[in-house]
């Protein structure tokens, strides 16, 4: 904290700014405009991610109406700004909340914002990571700092440990589900307990993307020596003796024992089974077992098409994605393929696979994942944000069902009235090879 | 920087739904400026056309009635503006005219955009959103005295933090707010670079 203001709020140090270029040539234009620059360009970054097109062999160019502006202006911007930036080829390229942590970027403790929403994802590094508006983004830029009112603290508790078939991305649903999409409104969300300790650090990732699904400001996981681990050697994290300092600096960032928390959740993990959206906001989450709620609206129920006490598992899909800054990465991609490995996706499913980083990709393609999803049928993409929502100029046939490991379903995201059901990459995959939504305990390791 | 607000009167139009995303106020396919205008005809163009991408409007939704034609006020739900932290949304209600969003609660990163771009989001009971509706008055915000009242005899008070409430107010641009503390900010850089070198790319690398 830089200083106090007036009225509660206080000046906040931003150790780390991320654009993209949905936002990037606005944020960068609008600063220069005003006659401000970037004050420290050494650490701003900006990725391709937004826009870009994921099918294979692309360039500048998207299917989306004047989407190559974006990508060409904000390329001018970064490079006039003297920014770092992961260019459309560039093999750093991917989803900023992949990217990041790939290269070191994100630390504990330090302070990082992006105009994205699933900023939150970083917190999983113990950093205070989160999203902000476009003009935030300027401000952050030029100043080096944010002005901020202190959040309330809430911790989730996971205790217990996750049952066969069951992820993080069902860990964060069932808190959605349990506590609504606004359950964590004004607060910074920790996530803590043993069945979090347990996840490796994309598992923590895929948990902390979706607290801005609960409505809160940021989730955090406090450091330990498998983020330690993680970071060493990647290109941005500190070398020598800056290591060294770092990591005694990094190893007091936890909650004391006893600290208090303006709320507490505790949720027991070997009660949580895969769990599926059936309405259109991420609290209207149900497990795989369960039916649509005899008190569901009619708004939601009427777009969605289903019945009140409809069981979720069976319903036919048209479409399956696996990608996003939610479930992207290469563990995600070495679960999903070893379920998938010599079956097929059914007939009359579109089934598409967007590795969340250039690195994944290349990865992946080295362990021959990228076969295994082809050849069950699987486009297998290029990176990007892609048909999470029209990222490419891309989306599902109007109309559509998809079960998707994104992170929203709200209205027509993911195409013209496209109902879309948020899942973990098991249960997508299970139902695309199904053809309809599937339990991935049913086949696993089948 | 925006318009200073201080007082508005205007016919709010109902929008009172929970969980309003900006995916609504404006899908991505809508968002085809790189800049902050241009964006109006996107905005709820899920809902205010007849066909996704189209421009017939649909005569059903409430932004097509000829009575909220001006309105500069929109009456929403529980957790409005969640979702996307696209500022695009608040960028196309400016544009479209709209100076306030009264709503129970507000996704955190839609609210500080509305504040950074001269939009009131006023913060106020379900029941009391409820009966603005149902009175088919007109509104009038006065934000000096943070209260939102129909009548002479109906009127409630919002609450708004004093900093967002001064920025709104005075039209305020929070960069160059934050830029007179600029020595502090140097200071403090100065002396967080000793103690935490490795944050510093530019003098490591």
């Amino acid at each position: 904290m830089v200083s106090k203001l007036p009225g509660g709020g206080a000046l906040i140090a931003i150790d780390r700014v991320f654009l993209h270029e949905r936002t990037g040539a606005a944020a960068l234009n609008s600063l220069s405009a005003a006659g401000r620059s970037v004050a420290d360009p050494a650490r701003v970054f900006a990725v391709m991610d937004h826009i870009v097109d994921t099918r294979p062999g692309r360039s500048d160019q998207t299917l989306m109406p004047g989407g190559q502006a974006f990508i060409t202006e904000t390329r001018a911007a970064a490079n006039t700004a003297g920014i770092t930036l992961f260019d459309v080829n560039d093999p750093d390229q991917g989803i900023v909340h992949v990217v990041s942590p790939e290269l070191g970027i994100v630390l504990p403790g330090c302070t990082l914002i992006a105009p994205d929403s699933h900023t939150c994802t970083q917190g999983a590094f113990g950093a205070l990571a989160w999203g902000i508006g476009s003009s935030e983004a300027e401000h952050a830029m030029t100043t080096g700092t944010l002005r901020l009112t202190k959040p309330k603290s809430m911790r989730v508790t996971f205790t217990g440990t996750l049952a066969r078939g069951v992820t993080p991305k069902d860990m964060i649903l069932t808190l959605l589900a349990r506590y609504s999409a606004a359950g964590g409104k004004g607060h910074a969300v920790e996530f803590a307990g043993g069945a979090v300790t347990a996840l490796d650090m994309e598992g923590r990732m895929t948990l902390c993307n979706m607290a801005t699904e609960f409505s809160a400001m940021s989730g955090f996981i406090a450091p330990d020596e498998k983020t330690f681990e993680y970071l060493k050697g990647r290109r941005y994290a500190p070398t020598g003796s800056d290591w060294d300092k770092a990591l005694d600096s990094w190893q007091t960032l936890h909650s004391d024992v006893g600290a208090h928390f303006d709320q507490e959740i505790e949720i027991d993990a070997s009660s949580i089974s895969p769990m599926v959206s059936w309405g259109t906001n991420p609290g209207q989450t149900i497990g795989i077992d369960g039916a649509v709620p005899d008190d569901a609206k009619a708004g939601p129920l009427q777009y969605i098409a289903l019945e009140k006490g409809q069981p979720i598992k069976g319903v036919p899909i048209d479409a399956a994605f696996i990608g996003s800054c939610t479930n992207s990465r290469l563990s995600d991609l070495r679960r999903a393929s070893a379920l998938l490995k010599g079956k097929k996706v059914a007939d009359g499913v579109k089934a598409i696979c967007v590795p969340g980083s250039s690195r994944v990709k290349r990865e992946a393609e080295a362990e021959g994942i990228d076969r295994i999803f082809k050849e069950a049928g699987f486009e297998w993409r290029e990176s990007g944000c892609s048909m999470c929502f029209y990222a490419g100029g891309e989306s599902f046939d109007a109309g559509s069902r998809v079960i998707s490991t994104t992170n929203r379903n709200f209205e027509s995201r993911q195409g013209p009235n496209v109902k879309t059901h948020i899942a973990s990459p098991e249960t997508v995959v299970a139902s695309a090879i199904a053809g309809e939504i599937a339990d991935p305990r049913e086949i696993a390791n089948g | 920087m925006a318009e200073p607000l201080t007082t508005l009167t205007s016919l709010p139009m109902p929008l009172i739904r929970d969980n309003i995303d900006t995916d609504q106020i404006i899908p991505s396919r809508e968002m085809k400026s790189t800049g902050k205008t241009g964006l109006a005809d996107g905005l709820f163009a899920g809902w205010r056309y007849t066909e996704i991408g189209g421009r017939e409007p649909n005569p059903d939704f409430v932004m097509n009635n000829p009575v909220f034609a001006d309105s500069q006020i929109i009456l929403g739900g529980e957790n409005f503006g969640s979702g996307s932290s696209r500022e695009h949304a608040v960028w196309a209600l400016a544009e479209y005219g709209f100076r306030a969003v009264i709503a129970p609660s507000f996704a955190p990163i839609f609210a500080g955009n509305c504040v950074r771009n001269g939009i009131l989001p006023a913060i106020l009971d379900a029941s009391e959103i409820t009966a603005i509706e149902q009175s088919r008055l007109p509104v009038t915000i006065n934000l000096p005295k943070q209260r939102i009242s129909i009548d002479d005899k109906q009127s409630w008070s919002f609450p708004i933090d004093e900093e967002a409430k001064a920025m709104l107010m005075e039209g305020l641009d929070s960069i160059d707010l934050s830029l007179k503390m600029a020595d502090d900010i140097a200071a403090w850089q100065a002396a967080d670079r000793a103690a935490r070198p490795w944050i510093y790319l530019g003098a490591t690398k």
